[in-house]
């Protein structure tokens, strides 16, 4: 795949991807993440918000031997290789699925929803999927 | 300059309305577009946290969408009605769009 | 202001491209400029030549184009989303070793830099999917 070659103009965003669906049942979690590794390469200010069933995508054991989906699971966990590090768990969402840190294949910084809005006012774009 | 939410889906259908509110500051803007209007609905099980909402952050429905649907003079008084370029004010006017879908 | 759009879903099943559409229209009679409109996950349909629905509703691709050529607007459909779907341009189509190509006139296939780029350049992006 090639793209085109373009100026970022060395201006830098804080860009939020808010992820907010579950894995498998619709492609959305898929593809936001792999709009995610491409903006690496941009070196913008790039932060990840799981929130809703967002939070399950990143909930560890995920086996797609049975469904013969691909598993791209283990892509959260490379996401430091590409220095996107903030990746923020909203802690209502989490808990009203009864889960905790401990349940994630990744580090997560939780954040109550006052403070993930707080966070998403401090965006310059914010990518829903 | 604060942040303007749309939402786009029926609060009774999905939970991103309920999502949005649960996320919108003081001072900021909400605009229900397609089946989102329905949250302004009078009289229904969302009613009472779309006026609630009312009282922090400014509501707008996209008449349009509001017309398609049948629900003229069905909204919760206090809505603000705009058109496709009203739209476009909104999302200029504010920092930045964020879309609860 | 220079505007950036992104549609998410394809055509007639939702909303979003109907809307996606008739914003970018309203921006543009207003002065502004339209910096890109992306088309991601199912919106890449929206791009394809082969669309016939019915002649008394609303042609979503034909309106795409044509509004394209009047502003001069550069509509992308994500390269992965298109390919995953079967949205091939004529290149893509030899590429893959397919017959045919199927990419409404208007529309380019592109990388999702497009969408990075669009974010960075344009003022406000508005994001438009289910």
């Amino acid at each position: 795949m090639t793209d085109d070659i373009m100026e970022g103009g060395g201006k830098i965003k804080k860009f939020l991807y808010v992820n907010r669906r579950a894995p498998y049942g619709t492609i959305y979690a898929l593809e936001s993440l792999e709009v995610v590794l491409i903006a690496a390469a941009f070196e913008q200010d790039v932060s990840l918000a799981f929130i809703d069933d967002g939070v399950y995508e990143i909930v560890k054991g995920q086996d797609t031997k049975g469904t013969e989906m691909k598993n791209f699971s283990p892509t959260y966990r490379a996401l430091e290789g590409y220095d996107v590090e903030k990746l923020y768990v909203e802690k209502e969402s989490m808990e009203a699925r009864g889960l905790t840190e401990k349940d994630f294949l990744v580090p997560v910084q939780v954040l109550t929803a006052g403070e993930m809005a707080d966070l998403m006012e401090s965006q310059d774009v914010v990518l829903s999927f | 300059m604060s942040m303007l939410h749309t939402v786009n889906k029926s609060p009774l259908e999905r939970n991103a309305f309920d999502s949005c509110l649960a996320h919108t500051k003081k001072g900021s803007a909400i605009l229900l577009i397609e089946d989102g209007v329905y949250a302004a609905a009078k009289g229904t099980a969302a009613s009472r946290k779309l006026e609630a909402a009312m009282k922090e952050v400014s509501v707008y429905a996209l008449q349009p969408d509001v017309d398609t649907r049948g629900m003229q003079g069905r909204l919760v008084d206090g809505v603000k009605l705009v058109d496709y370029g009203g739209f476009v004010d909104l999302v200029t006017q504010h920092q930045g769009v964020q879309s609860w879908l | 202001m220079k505007l950036a759009v992104l549609v998410n879903e394809g055509p007639y099943t939702h909303q979003a491209s109907d809307t996606a559409y008739q914003f970018t229209k309203a921006a543009l009679e207003k002065g502004h400029e339209i910096f890109r409109v992306f088309f991601y996950h199912d919106g890449v349909n929206n791009g394809t030549r082969l669309m016939v629905p019915p002649s008394d509703d609303r042609n979503i691709q034909k309106r795409w184009t044509e509004l394209a050529e009047k502003h001069k607007l550069d509509l992308v459909l994500c390269i992965a989303a298109a390919q995953r779907r079967g949205l091939l341009d004529d290149s893509e189509a030899e590429r893959h070793g397919k017959d045919a190509s199927n990419i409404a006139p208007g529309f380019r296939i592109s990388g999702l830099g497009q969408l990075i780029e669009a974010g960075i350049q344009a003022d406000r992006l508005v994001t438009f999917g289910d």
